[in-house]
């Protein structure tokens, strides 16, 4: 169509590129500067990731976040894929708006009132019942869970809503169990949206200051936390270096699985087309 | 011949079976039910408990709500908090505020998000996976990175201002950082991939033989535009919006990081009164508060992504 709105598009696409990408780009050149300042260019030099490494708060706070995103995110698999399968799969039921707000509500909830509300929560089971004693690692990973099980939900929904049924009503049809469609037929095909659900709640669980700041304890400190405090004062090297390791790693994951997912999805899409011939 | 011999021969696999066909179902939506019910849903009504309770000295730091006296249950309810919030101009500017900026903030990704999700709807088959990618990419990466990018940049020592002295454009440096302006550029920028995710799934499946076909009977492009794909991507847009604009509202981590301290936001204000001045009911009838403006855009939110599925399926 026309030359003067495809100029416009490609603009526009060039200048939102470059603002969503030159300030990642110029933390992981600053990493490598000599200099304290950022303005001024003093050298090349990996020195501020040595001292990020001999950082023993910073290394045993990279840890505890390790620890809860891995255990969060598993624990929101577990517990988002099912309810995805229920907004998907099993249409009516008593119930089921309360569930759906339950499951779209924590996407855009702001974090300020999940983690008060998250806190009070503990605080009050504690004075009840108590359990939980005392706030630390299980408290965060509590709170990582609920909010990640609703992405993982989203996602599987989305998966099982846009697959093809046939499949699995035939193996219905033969006579197998629900619980046997499940794990023989469903869950192969929704791997890719699974790993998708798991990576994300582990890198949102990786991520999060406000929430793990309102039901952190003593001694459960995590990288957001240390992050934190450190550039509330400005612009630290130490955090240069760390934003350019964790971009580095997220970048490198993200490309191990899309090939992953693609592979999967090429395989499958190849073995429909083998399905078909056959007819 | 009995149904109770039968019953008796069955092995504990069967049974299992038998007991997982006929309950399975409930196990399926019991168990995230019930955590989504008892760490979701439960703590608002914690919430607003304390909400109405008095700030004390004390582990927890405020009053009981319900107390036995005299083998009855006493209900005190206290409203001080809300008059609180009201009276004193601080709460009403913070909240009005943070309206303003989200309002403004969602309006700006809206403009800079649409044209590049165009883009990419329009793109060719393996172009455009890249430049999805590219939008995603940053979304993984650590907010907090992203925000803190940006003090780099806008910081008096920073790097706008030194590229700028060095040309010789100004000689003082700029304040840009501390500023509402700061806050406005880390919001656009951290929440803009939630505006163009949205976009460019309502703009890809998007019918563009209409548009074509518009544009063959005599329509000049910004009415086809105006008339055909405003209209289709509305849900799109609203949903992209919705994204932005909810949580924005309550950003804490943003004004605090580029923000000036007269940049008040209701989330900061929250953070605050929960950590600098340990006043629980306070900060919770705040977050009631936002909460009770929030409801509205948020049920609206929940009623989108239903008719987004529903029209999938």
């Amino acid at each position: 169509m026309s030359s003067k709105r495809s100029t416009f598009l490609i603009s526009a696409l060039v200048f939102g590129f470059a603002f969503l990408y030159v300030p990642i780009l110029l933390v992981m050149i600053y990493s490598f500067n000599e200099g304290k300042l950022v303005t001024v260019w003093a050298g090349f030099s990996t020195k501020w990731y040595v001292s990020l490494f001999s950082n023993d708060g910073m290394i045993d706070a990279a840890w505890n976040s390790l620890r809860i995103g891995v255990m969060s995110a598993t624990l929101a698999l577990a517990l988002g894929t099912p309810a995805g399968l229920v907004m998907s799969r099993f249409g009516r039921f008593k119930g089921r708006t309360l569930f759906s707000g339950m499951i779209a509500a924590p996407l855009v909830m702001p974090e300020v009132i999940t983690g008060l509300s998250l806190l009070l929560l503990f605080v009050t089971l504690e004075q009840m019942i108590g359990w939980p004693a005392g706030r630390g690692l299980s408290t965060i990973t509590i709170a990582h869970t609920t909010f990640c099980a609703a992405y993982v939900a989203v996602v599987v929904q989305s998966r099982l809503s846009g697959m093809d049924t046939s499949v699995e009503e035939a193996a219905m049809d033969l006579g197998a169990k629900p619980a046997k469609i499940f794990f023989v037929i469903t869950l192969p095909m929704i791997l890719p949206a699974l790993l998708a659900g798991w990576l994300l709640s582990f890198t949102l669980s990786l991520d999060d200051l406000v929430i793990a700041s309102f039901v952190a304890g003593p001694g459960s400190t995590t990288l957001p936390m240390k992050v934190f405090s450190s550039v509330r004062l400005g612009v630290s090297p130490e955090i240069n270096a760390l934003a350019t390791l964790i971009i580095l790693a997220v970048s490198v994951m993200i490309v191990i699985a899309s090939l992953m997912i693609l592979r999967s999805e090429r395989m499958r899409s190849r073995a429909s087309a083998g399905a078909d011939a056959q007819h | 011949m009995s149904s109770d011999k039968q019953e008796g021969r069955l092995t504990l696999k069967q049974r299992f079976d038998r007991w997982m066909i006929k309950h399975g179902r409930v196990l399926v939506v019991g168990i995230p039910y019930f955590w989504l019910f008892l760490f979701f849903l439960v703590p608002f009504l914690i919430v607003l408990k304390i909400s109405f309770s008095v700030a004390e000295y004390a582990q927890p730091p405020y009053t009981p709500l319900f107390e036995w006296i005299d083998e009855g249950i006493t209900v005190t309810l206290n409203f001080g908090n809300y008059l609180f919030l009201l009276s004193d101009s601080l709460y009403v500017t913070a909240y009005l505020n943070s309206i303003r900026i989200a309002a403004i903030s969602t309006v700006i990704t809206l403009l800079i998000g649409y044209p590049m999700a165009y883009g990419i709807a329009r793109a060719q088959g393996s172009m455009r996976s890249v430049l999805l990618m590219l939008v995603i990419l940053p979304f993984w990466t650590s907010f907090l990175i992203r925000v803190y990018a940006w003090i780099g940049i806008l910081d008096r020592e920073g790097l706008i201002n030194a590229f700028l002295m060095w040309t010789g454009i100004i000689s003082e440096p700029l304040i840009m950082r501390q500023t509402e302006f700061a806050v406005y550029v880390g919001i656009v920028y951290t929440y803009l991939p939630f505006m163009i995710l949205p976009l460019y799934s309502t703009l890809e499946k998007m019918d563009v033989s209409l548009v074509e076909a518009a544009l063959d009977l005599g329509c000049k492009p910004w009415q086809a535009f105006a008339k055909i794909t405003l209209p289709l991507s509305m849900p799109g847009i609203l949903a992209g919006s919705l994204l932005v604009f909810i949580p924005a509202v309550g950003e804490f981590v943003i004004p605090e990081l580029l923000g000036g301290p007269n940049t008040l936001m209701i989330g900061r204000t929250l953070w605050n009164e929960f950590f600098a001045n340990r006043d629980w009911p306070i900060a919770s009838s705040v977050a009631i508060a936002m909460l009770l403006f929030l409801v509205v855009p948020i049920m609206w939110f929940q009623h989108i992504q239903t008719k987004q599925e529903e029209g999938q399926q």
